[in-house]
């Protein structure tokens, strides 16, 4: 039987998790909209090669992102050292470190589904308000932004749900400093290290599956409507 | 003069051309599926770039080849009503009767809901709108949109048959309100006559 007393440590932890992972979805959501908004529109020479590295920390062991990012985002690699510099910021063991290590692992899922969701839109649609005298931007604000929303949110969700498992890269970058960088994983993986914490391994373990049920889940619900071309019906 | 057309494209292997001068208020492009008729309404909407050629309507150039003038789309000003009618999903009849409405010029949306039969309709979802009832809306919002012409691509094509009179008297009615030329795509002869208009036909 799984002791459902969840400890103050606990429930750092899990807020921790939440917010890492909420930060680093909302940093990446312009970044990876911009990145699907041009993968699926735009055509240029070199437009394979952004895609394969759009989509290199799918497939890159995670610790080698986490050692990119400390490479580049160090005290001496050089945005870490122009962060320092101008804003006096540091990412290096701090959660806003983890988030932008949660934030890249997770920005190859919310690209892929941002992506799809943008060529699912009927571009005959956007001929037509074009014909209405709507220009380029007022098209893209009141026809594929809307029609494109629930994949961005699906992405968005997903994003998320990956966000919440990241491992490898955070724990490369960032290490495991209670309080700070301890999201659930890692508070898994060092709980696994200490004999006597099996209970508090389950807890920890049964909440992330939920928490990534979940987010999966309404993901997938966002992503079905997407699908289907639209809400006309429901909105 | 209501539209000076003369314009080519090279469509794959096919060349589709016209060349016209017309002076009715409705003018009608007759000819076989396939031929290329809704390829000529994109090219004086502003969506299909002609090779060469010139497009005027009432009076306006909006593409030149020479002069080396292309007006966009969204400043041509006319009131396109697709085939497949191009409703704005996520909007309400209502919203998309407006989205191109530039007021105080154009139409208001209390004097045309009527005329069109659609006042019923303004709350309701695209989807939910049988095939004629589309179409109206999709003719009342070329008409919003303050057009100096209105372009129609086979607006009966999903309509009702029993349906299809009313709406072709209603758009025989449209230069009463407003004063559009229109240019009506259609394979059928007989819808031509029954609009009074001035017929062209394309091989």
């Amino acid at each position: 039987m799984t002791d459902w007393n969840i400890s103050p440590e606990e429930w750092t932890v899990i807020g921790l998790s939440l917010k890492v992972s909420l930060a680093a979805v909302i940093a990446m959501l312009p970044i990876s909209f911009a990145f699907a908004w041009i993968l699926a529109r735009w055509r240029f020479p070199g437009k394979l090669l952004l895609d394969t590295a759009v989509h290199l920390p799918l497939v890159v062991p995670p610790v080698v992102t986490g050692w990119m990012l400390l490479l580049l985002f160090g005290a001496n690699g050089p945005i870490g050292r122009w962060l320092l510099d101008w804003f006096g910021v540091t990412l290096l063991f701090r959660w806003t470190g983890a988030a932008l290590a949660a934030g890249i692992m997770a920005l190859p899922l919310m690209t892929r589904a941002m992506r799809l969701s943008i060529e699912a839109v009927d571009r005959r649609l956007e001929d037509a308000a074009r014909t209405l005298g709507a220009g380029r931007f007022r098209v893209f604000r009141t026809i594929a932004l809307p029609l494109s929303l629930p994949g961005i949110l699906a992405g968005a969700v997903l994003g998320f749900a990956r966000a919440i498992g990241e491992f490898g890269a955070t724990i490369t970058f960032v290490s495991d400093i209670p309080g700070e960088t301890r999201t659930l994983p890692i508070a898994i993986y060092s709980a696994l290290q200490m004999p006597g914490a099996e209970a508090a391994v389950s807890r920890l373990a049964i909440i992330s599956v939920l928490l990534s049920l979940g987010a999966l889940l309404i993901s997938e619900l966002l992503a079905r409507k997407a699908g289907r071309g639209v809400h006309s019906h429901v909105l | 003069m209501s539209f000076d057309i003369d314009v080519t494209v090279q469509h794959g292997r096919r060349r589709i051309a016209l060349s016209h001068r017309a002076q009715a208020r409705i003018v009608a492009l007759i000819g076989p599926s396939g031929i290329g008729k809704t390829s000529i309404l994109n090219m004086v909407a502003g969506l299909l770039k002609p090779d060469q050629g010139r497009v005027i309507v009432a009076g306006e150039t909006l593409f030149d080849s020479e002069r080396r003038l292309n007006r966009p789309s969204a400043q041509r000003r006319l009131g396109y009503v697709f085939q497949d009618r191009r409703l704005f999903p996520h909007l309400r009849v209502r919203d998309n009767l407006l989205y191109g409405h530039r007021p105080p010029s154009s139409l208001s949306l209390e004097d045309l809901a009527p005329f069109l039969g659609i006042a019923h309709l303004l709350d309701r979802w695209p989807g939910t709108l049988s095939g004629g009832e589309a179409q109206r809306v999709a003719i009342g919002r070329a008409l919003m949109s303050d057009p100096r012409a209105l372009l129609m691509d086979e607006p009966l094509s999903s309509v009702d048959p029993r349906r299809k009179a009313e709406i072709l008297d209603m758009i025989r009615h449209i230069p009463d309100i407003s004063q559009v030329p229109i240019l009506y795509v259609t394979h059928d002869l007989d819808e031509a006559h029954r609009l009074e208009a001035e017929i062209v036909m394309i091989e």
